[in-house]
């Protein structure tokens, strides 16, 4: 596997730092532990990838702990039976607003708590805060019976209600999303120096001048972690597609594959490939963005 | 906004009459002209009619319903209150509730008492500098990114009795995704492959925050490396230490997609969240019962959810 080579090169290294050069056997031990996790973390998507490359006719006669039977058909298959194009082209309808506009209204609130030191900011901080980390299967039940209520013009959704439709979706998951990227925004821009908006303010800026001219283009590190985080996990939204949805070709590519499995049943490598399918964007961003990514995730965690 | 902006413009000042932002350019430090305060209003108040009405209102409904018999159709002027008989029908007489209560209880100590661990002792070795490092960050955050319900799958290649790797290797014929008395196990198994990586990540971000001097000192005094990080390290991330128990309650309540891509939280996969879901969009759907469930749901995670607040918020005033 490649992964072992790279750690070997890495270990022996001509350009690693002196002071680590030193392997004595507790470190060897330490790196022995760390290899074997790694690989052990690394193995189940290795083995779905590995999986979703052979035919099923050479593993069904020769069992999987095998070696051969290599083909792609799997991915062809995959791809037309379960119609990933279309579902991928739904997850872009839902993510990409969905994103934009968490960013958008977010970055508000945010401004307008960082910007001003009102009492009530606190309570609107706390307001946002928790409803990203409210349980959703507990606000289910009164939401399923507003989005069968909620009417929508047939040129927005063909089912004419909030319930089944894209804007259904988008709207809920700004909704949760929100509150994350409020709290990691505002403590965000409380730490940009006051003198910015009293010299906007000399200047005669506008409120919502110091708000997109001012404060958004030094947000550029915080929005562009928040938005590699919110893209994966809205992406990867799975409950809300799974219950606000009916139609089988409206479904998000996520919630999709579960909607699937009955066309693959008996057929493992043909899930495999589906879900290397599913994957392969998270993995691309994963691999393109990682930086962004972790620091996303940990803007939340700590004071960023 | 009836209250005045705390803002550091010079109160003595009378405010302009209509001063609007075309206005030109001031010397002077304004208060906020009339456009400004509908612009700001307008940022705080959408966002927030948006939180509302899809989150708050819905958990306060999600609370009144659960002490009426409605059946989730009829039309809501024919709801009785019925108080806390949903209550004690779902302890007395719905058979999935005590499973799915023991089984988010065990989610929620396997993950605290395994998986978390675990998750910080990786961080306190990568925390080294070690060479490869990067590799090993990597190869143990990777399935942070991949969403549950795509991890069931991807196990199922692991679990599938006929078609699965553990049962070619060690010659056993289980299932481990439908045999009710291991299927928990294994999707528990499935979710701390993720939650490790996870932890592993605020965890090394925690430590990186640590003042490296007080590590030093401990080391001057001749504290061991293990005693040097219970002693010193290990209190004063405090506050990451509260993130990450949150999280770890929170997610083990909300965890859902693993059990529903199997099964749909049935035989021997029963959880709260599932049990809530089923009696929504299930065959039977019984709203009062459900709403009951969704309450306990509730409660228990603003209890974690108000210890998170607190913990952060005074973080963010030092």
């Amino acid at each position: 596997m490649s992964t072992a080579t790279i750690t070997r090169r890495t270990e022996g290294g001509p350009d690693a730092p002196p002071r680590r050069r030193k392997l004595t056997p507790l470190r060897m031990l330490l790196h022995g532990f760390l290899i074997a996790v790694s690989l052990a973390w690394l193995f189940p998507i290795a083995w779905a990838v590995l999986t979703s490359l052979r035919s099923y006719d050479y593993t069904a006669a020769n069992g999987y702990v095998s070696f051969g039977g290599w083909t792609i058909d799997n991915y062809v298959t995959a791809w037309r039976t379960a119609e990933f194009g279309q579902h991928f082209l739904n997850s872009v309808y839902i993510t990409v607003p969905a994103v934009l506009l968490t960013l958008f209204l977010a970055s508000c609130v945010a401004f307008v708590i960082a910007r001003f030191s009102w009492k009530l900011n606190l309570v609107l901080l706390g307001v946002f805060t928790a409803a990203n980390l409210l349980p959703q299967q507990a606000l289910l039940i009164p939401l399923f019976r507003l989005f069968t209520e909620v009417p929508l013009p047939e040129f927005m959704s063909d089912s004419e209600l909030l319930y089944d439709s894209y804007w259904g979706l988008i709207l809920i998951n700004v909704a949760f999303q929100c509150g994350f990227c409020v709290f990691v925004l505002s403590n965000y821009m409380k730490a940009l120096p006051r003198d910015l908006y009293e010299a906007a303010m000399v200047d005669g800026a506008s409120i919502w001048r110091q708000y997109w001219q001012v404060t958004m283009p030094l947000c550029r590190p915080a929005l562009a972690a928040l938005a590699t985080l919110e893209v994966t996990w809205i992406y990867n939204e799975f409950f809300w597609a799974t219950v606000l949805m009916r139609t089988g070709d409206k479904f998000p590519v996520t919630s999709s594959l579960n909607n699937l499995r009955g066309e693959f049943f008996t057929d493992n490598n043909l899930v495999s490939a589906g879900s290397v399918l599913v994957a392969i964007p998270t993995l691309v961003i994963f691999f393109m963005l990682q930086r962004h990514f972790v620091r996303g995730l940990t803007l939340g965690a700590s004071k960023g | 906004m009836s209250d005045l902006p705390l803002i550091q413009a010079d109160r003595a000042v009378p405010p302009p009459a209509t001063t609007t932002s075309t206005g030109g350019r001031r010397r002077r430090l304004r208060l906020l002209s009339r456009t400004d305060r509908v612009v700001i209003t307008l940022m705080v108040l959408v966002p927030l009619l948006l939180v509302t009405g899809f989150v708050w209102l819905p958990a306060a409904a999600t609370v009144l319903l659960s002490a009426t018999n409605w059946d989730g159709i009829g039309p809501l002027n024919e709801i009785e209150f019925v108080g806390a008989r949903n209550y004690s029908d779902v302890v007395n007489i719905y058979p999935p509730f005590v499973p799915a209560v023991q089984h988010n209880l065990l989610w929620l100590a396997a993950l605290f008492v395994v998986a978390t661990p675990f998750g910080m002792f990786l961080a306190v070795l990568l925390d080294k500098e070690l060479r490869g490092s990067r590799f090993y960050q990597t190869a143990l955050y990777l399935p942070v990114v991949l969403s549950l319900a795509l991890i069931g799958f991807v196990w199922q290649l692991l679990y599938s009795r006929d078609q699965g790797l553990i049962n070619a290797v060690f010659g056993s014929n289980i299932d481990w995704y439908g045999d009710s008395n291991v299927n928990i196990w294994a999707v528990m198994i499935a979710s701390g492959w993720r939650h490790v990586g996870y932890i592993m990540l605020l965890y090394l971000a925690g430590l990186k925050g640590v003042d490296p001097s007080l590590r030093e000192a401990a080391a001057v005094d001749g504290a061991s490396e293990r005693r040097a990080f219970f002693r010193v390290v290990f209190p004063v991330m405090r506050p990451i230490n509260i993130i990450v128990l949150v999280v770890t309650v929170i997610e083990s309540l909300r965890a859902f997609d693993l059990v529903w891509v199997v099964n749909k939280g049935r035989n021997g996969l029963e959880l709260i969240s599932a049990l809530v879901t089923q009696n929504v969009v299930g065959e039977a759907s019984r709203i009062g019962f459900g709403s009951a469930l969704a309450t306990i749901m509730l409660v228990v995670s603003l209890i974690f959810i108000t210890i998170y607040l607190a913990t952060v918020m005074r973080e963010n005033r030092e």
